[in-house]
């Protein structure tokens, strides 16, 4: 049985349907993203699970028990909040034994949660400390022991790492993925940083309009997206207008106009006829003269529109002879060379057989 | 700091001039010198026909210079002692009561939506636009003995076989009134501060386990404490010194010693004491503050 279940949840504000008609299964010890733009209705999920916000239709089951008559304070779920939400009244060491306290634990018991918990996050030196004495990292930490320390069934985390500037939040995305492996609680993770969601994610639901477009691990997310939401809106793709010509043994043939064929791989769906898009990853595209790219399937002459530096790899932007464009992704592996191909350079673009994907209108 | 000072430029220094030299003016001749002019005749004699004696006398015989009589005088006699001590109750229970109704009062209307907050904080601070003498003659006529409120109490008590009361010259009369005048002073720092306080920390202590009872008293009532000890000393300060009041609507026995130094001064015409009076009071004013502020400063050590 799952941990925890949401059965054609739906919530309305208004006329407005937040979250609509979405189902949810989370496994136990799973760390679980809710991944979606802003507005798309993945916070108020999350507050439905935590209890500040409840179903107008559906249910929230815990260990298959219906959540809808407890109240949040009563829920063995803790939150950790986007502003961290730290008590400024109280010392580092008297935040994380708020829960503690709140339970009526006995002073040793809470003494002995409190120093593993302070351990943990190696905050053993700032126990004193007020929050508005801690850097942004340190308060994080505050907040995820403080949340953590009367091992809660399911922690909740809303847009945590937001409010952290980028080198910082790389730390703590580690930092998140160690603790979450140590404490073995399960995690519910909502962002709307894509790279954050594939990084550290066992699972992730990407949530659009209130309802779910798609439930994978985050490999076969960017792989394979079911849609053209998903596609777009984790990780750069290209997409070429394209119709199914045949379904061949292990490949699609698909005809895209003044372009001529290209093979990807079959997909359950696909029949002859299809209109869609023929979608691929700029790091499947690879550029070179005629005879580098000979042994590839798909390659098609074409001509270097701009070039992005970014210091690790190079974005080229190529035009094709049809007029649509393709982004190819180069690695920078040869020092001091950041410049293959110049701009305006007649090039060759192609790919493998089994890259790329084809989704419907 | 003073490597600040010198790097500012004349034009910012006659600006920071001419903002804070008007304020620092009015301060200076209205407050900082007749507190010297006071203090200065709490320590002389009074004048035969009021006033004050003068420093130098051509016969010997005639009270002059300085002197220590008057506060010998008021440490003599514990009846002086015991109006302040009556005063510092009666602003003290002014305080305590109007925090009681003020804090349920702020927080409903912190809590309020934007529209509805805008118009309560506006019938709290309604009472300012009338002078608050009118409002004192009015309670007169409400408490009066021939009025409804009075006689309505006085059956109920008849029914249980107590004697009548009256209500207009009584202590209870004052304590209405100053309730009255200096509610709103409570009412508005309580909701300055509660009204700031994040709501996504009532949210967290929620989701850690807080009921609603351990959330008020855990989180919204600590961090409200600058908020309380703001109104309280808003409300204490002119409490006790208040005289027009227990003037009004308090019986002989109800004096406070706003009443004995405006006696000084317009009847007996006994400067000397009643500056000294008033130098007491200031005192110990001052001294209260400094333990409020001491209290705060603990309590909001988080600022």
């Amino acid at each position: 049985m799952a941990l925890l279940e949401l059965r054609n949840v739906t919530r309305r504000f208004g006329d407005f349907a937040a979250v609509d008609d979405v189902s949810l299964s989370i496994e136990a010890g799973e760390f679980f993203t809710l991944l979606g733009p802003s507005g798309s209705g993945k916070t108020t999920i999350l507050r439905m699970i935590a209890g500040f916000e409840f179903p107008d239709a559906g249910q929230v089951l815990l260990d298959g028990k219906d959540l809808a008559d407890i109240p949040a304070e009563k829920r063995p779920i803790h939150t950790v909040f986007q502003s961290y939400a730290l008590f400024p009244h109280l010392t580092v060491a008297e935040n994380i034994s708020f829960p503690l306290r709140m339970a009526h634990r006995e002073p040793a018991d809470i003494r002995q949660h409190l120093k593993d918990a302070l351990e943990q996050v190696h905050l053993d030196a700032k126990a004193g400390k007020f929050p508005h004495e801690l850097s942004g990292g340190e308060k994080q930490r505050v907040a995820l022991a403080r949340a953590l320390v009367n091992r809660p069934r399911l922690l909740l985390l809303d847009e945590s790492l937001a409010a952290l500037d980028a080198k910082l939040r790389e730390e703590m995305q580690v930092e998140l993925i160690n603790l979450q492996r140590e404490v073995g609680i399960t995690f519910v993770f909502v962002t709307h940083a894509q790279a954050e969601a594939l990084a550290l994610s066992h699972r992730i639901a990407v949530i659009n309009r209130g309802k779910v477009e798609q439930v994978d691990e985050p490999a076969r997310l960017y792989g394979f997206p079911r849609n053209r939401f998903v596609a777009d809106f984790i990780g750069q793709i290209t997409m070429i207008p394209a119709q199914v010509e045949q379904v061949g043994h292990g490949h699609l043939h698909l005809k895209v106009d003044g372009l001529g064929e290209i093979v990807t791989p079959l997909q359950q769906g696909v029949a002859a006829g299809d209109r869609g898009v023929f979608a691929i990853r700029p790091e499947q595209v690879r550029i070179g003269v005629q005879a580098e790219l000979a042994e590839l399937k798909n390659h098609f002459s074409g001509e270097v529109l701009s070039l992005l530096y970014q210091g690790d790899v190079s974005v080229y932007r190529v035009g094709l002879t049809n007029g649509t464009m393709i982004e190819a992704l180069l690695p920078n592996s040869a020092p001091g060379r950041a410049e293959l191909f110049k701009v305006g350079a007649e090039i060759r673009v192609g790919w493998r057989h089994d890259a790329g994907v084809f989704l419907h209108e | 700091m003073s490597e600040r000072h010198d790097k500012e430029s004349p034009s910012a220094r006659i600006t920071r001039w001419l903002v804070s030299g008007p304020p620092l003016l009015f301060l200076l001749l209205l407050v900082a010198i007749p507190g010297v002019i006071m203090v200065f005749a709490s320590f002389r004699y009074p004048g035969e026909f009021g006033g004050l004696a003068p420093l130098v006398a051509a016969d010997p015989q005639t009270l002059h210079g300085l002197t220590i009589e008057t506060y010998r005088f008021f440490f003599g006699d514990f009846i002086y002692a015991e109006v302040f001590i009556k005063s510092f109750v009666m602003a003290l229970a002014t305080t305590l009561i109007c925090l009681v109704m003020a804090y349920p009062l702020a927080l409903l209307i912190a809590r309020s939506s934007k529209q509805i907050r805008n118009l309560m904080m506006l019938l709290v601070i309604l009472p300012f636009t009338s002078n608050f003498l009118i409002g004192i003659y009015a309670w007169m006529i409400i408490l009066g003995p021939q009025a409804a409120l009075n006689q309505t109490i006085n059956v109920l008590l008849g029914v249980f076989g107590i004697a009548p009361v009256q209500l207009l010259f009584s202590p209870v009369a004052v304590m209405i009134a100053m309730v009255y005048v200096y509610l709103p002073f409570m009412v508005l720092p309580l909701y300055t501060n509660l009204e700031k306080h994040d709501p996504v920390l009532l949210d967290a202590a929620q989701d850690l386990g807080a009921n609603a009872w351990q959330r008020f008293w855990r989180v919204t009532f600590p961090l409200s404490q600058p908020g309380i000890f703001a109104g309280s000393a808003l409300v204490f300060i002119p409490a006790i010194g208040m005289f027009a009041v227990p003037e009004l609507l308090g019986g002989t026995g109800d004096i406070m010693i706003g009443n004995l130094i405006k006696e000084q001064f317009l009847g007996t015409r006994d400067w000397p004491f009643g500056s000294t009076l008033a130098i007491l009071l200031t005192l110990a004013v001052l001294l209260v503050v400094w333990i409020v502020a001491r209290l705060s400063a603990r309590g909001g050590r988080y600022a």
